[in-house]
């Protein structure tokens, strides 16, 4: 059976409508890749997926007992709370020190696991986000913008590393990612995001479907035709 | 043992001290300190209220602290200003605490007492409610520690591994309702969000992990209500005042003094 099922789904952010009837199922296996101008709605289907947000209208249905690892946008730690790098590991399921020891390893911050998570790099911070969701071998791995504060070596190991994890766990991958081209590259399936779900399939249909074009621009190229996103399309309920 | 008045003082003392401090941690943590001051000063009308219908002062405390805890737990995050929603609460709730106990015309009431506490008077009575509701709150904290602890951090991150964020609030919720019950004999309704913070933010420095920051909490706020009852019996100042006045030093030490000597080595 599917992983995640949203059907009909509408999410609101403060009593105005995010994002509305959206339609999707997440296969074991597969790459997502959610793209759209900023205010799209992204960050908030993830949301919606994994459940810290309840739908409006709609239904959402995940597997039972569906492992989700999930690595948000930015997390922002209090400087009131103390935490190394391996007691957030433990969070919120204990791991052995061999496991734990294997995923720093693996995150390239192996000699960090006594520093304060406040006190990582973008970079190590980014990776250690990840390790921590590749612990408990999800189904489903949720990413947010991951490689942000990568720079573009970090971001194509990032994205190498990806692959590698759902050729291992054969686990679906969603992301959200402003990397247009790294998208088209490793994604199975792209979704383009505008208030609801514009157009979606796998990444040579959406590149030429023309929402997607009018959306990022005809040469699909550079990633700064997404903030060149003008307003060509008629769509009725989003504002920006 | 229980009869000599000191030992009872300095057992109320030590049990609140370990009560608040795992809740003092999630308080700082979580930015609650304003939600912790209403919760205490909504403790000052059910002390009125208690009064005035003639029942338990500890379950009057209760029911409005949990009543005001959880009205505020339900509006936080609907898009208000929530800094100044907790502020206009927390101190509306003050006047109208004092406001209603002045009302019992007829009632002779010790206002000090409920207001900075009165440790001294402590029954055995008082002592069992105290232990009782203090491991109470240290068992549902212990119980739920990884989860608060992850949806502290956030809350999506929590809901991702199947933990409901709202639930964990609500907890914290009404550990919050009954810290402020057992404590308000020996602190009084204002100084007990001070016991809450005060020994939870001087345990910081010194703390690498969540758990160290707890226990030292605890540690700083036993030594605080030791040596406040002690410092008090020997000036003859009043308790609950005199034990913050040691934490505020705590604090001082691992803040101010202890980051000057670590910068210079």
């Amino acid at each position: 059976m599917s992983l995640i099922t949203a059907s009909n789904m509408s999410l609101s952010h403060g009593g105005k409508i995010v994002l509305s009837d959206v339609d999707l199922t997440i296969e074991r296996g597969e790459i997502v890749t959610i793209v759209g101008p900023n205010g799209s709605g992204k960050s908030t289907l993830l949301r919606g997926l994994i459940g810290a947000l309840r739908p409006s209208t709609g239904l959402v249905t995940r597997k039972k007992d569906l492992k989700i690892g999930y690595v948000p946008q930015k997390l922002e730690i209090n400087a009131a709370l103390p935490l190394t790098v391996r007691r957030f590991l433990d969070l919120p399921n204990r791991v052995t020190q061999a496991d734990a020891i294997a995923a720093l390893q693996t995150a390239g911050v192996a000699d960090h696991a006594d520093a304060q998570m406040a006190n990582l790099s973008g970079g190590q911070f980014q990776r250690v986000l990840l390790a921590r969701a590749l612990l408990i071998k999800p189904d489903v791995l949720i990413l947010d913008e991951a490689t942000q504060g990568l720079d573009q070596p970090g971001s194509a190991a990032f994205y190498r590393q990806i692959e590698a994890v759902r050729q291992d766990l054969n686990c679906a991958v969603i992301m959200v990612s402003h990397d247009l081209h790294v998208v088209m590259a490793a994604s199975d399936r792209v979704l383009c995001l505008n208030g609801h779900i514009c157009c979606q399939g796998s990444p040579d249909i959406v590149a030429s479907a023309p929402e997607y074009r009018a959306l990022f621009g005809s040469g699909t190229q550079g990633a700064l035709a997404l903030y060149r996103h003008e307003h060509t399309h008629d769509h009725h309920d989003h504002s920006h | 043992m229980l009869d000599d008045f000191l030992v009872r003082a300095a057992l109320a003392g030590l049990g609140v001290a370990l009560a608040t401090a795992p809740l003092g941690c999630f308080v700082v943590w979580r930015r609650m300190a304003y939600f912790g001051d209403a919760t205490a000063h909504a403790a000052l009308l059910g002390v009125a209220l208690a009064l005035a219908l003639d029942g338990p002062v500890i379950v009057g405390v209760l029911a409005v602290a949990l009543l005001i805890a959880l009205a505020v737990s339900t509006f936080s995050g609907r898009g208000l200003a929530e800094d100044t929603l907790l502020g206009v609460l927390a101190h509306s709730m003050l006047a109208i605490g004092l406001l209603s106990v002045s009302l019992l015309s007829g009632v002779r009431v010790d206002l000090m007492a409920y207001l900075v506490g009165d440790i001294l008077a402590v029954s055995k009575q008082d002592l069992a409610l105290i232990w009782g509701g203090g491991f109470a709150v240290v068992a549902l904290i212990t119980w739920r520690w990884q989860a608060l602890l992850t949806s502290t951090l956030s809350p999506d991150l929590a809901q991702a591994s199947g933990i409901n964020a709202r639930r964990e609030q609500l907890i914290l919720t009404v550990a919050l309702a009954i810290v402020v019950a057992v404590a308000i004999k020996v602190v009084g309704a204002l100084l007990i969000s001070a016991l809450l913070i005060i020994p939870a933010a001087a345990a910081r420095p010194l703390a690498k992990t969540p758990e160290a920051m707890a226990v030292i909490a605890a540690l700083i706020g036993s030594v605080a209500a030791f040596g406040g009852l002690g410092v008090s019996f020997e000036l003859d100042t009043q308790t609950g005042p005199t034990i913050i006045t040691i934490a505020a030093a705590a604090f001082f030490a691992t803040n101010v003094i202890l980051r000057m000597f670590v910068r210079k080595t």
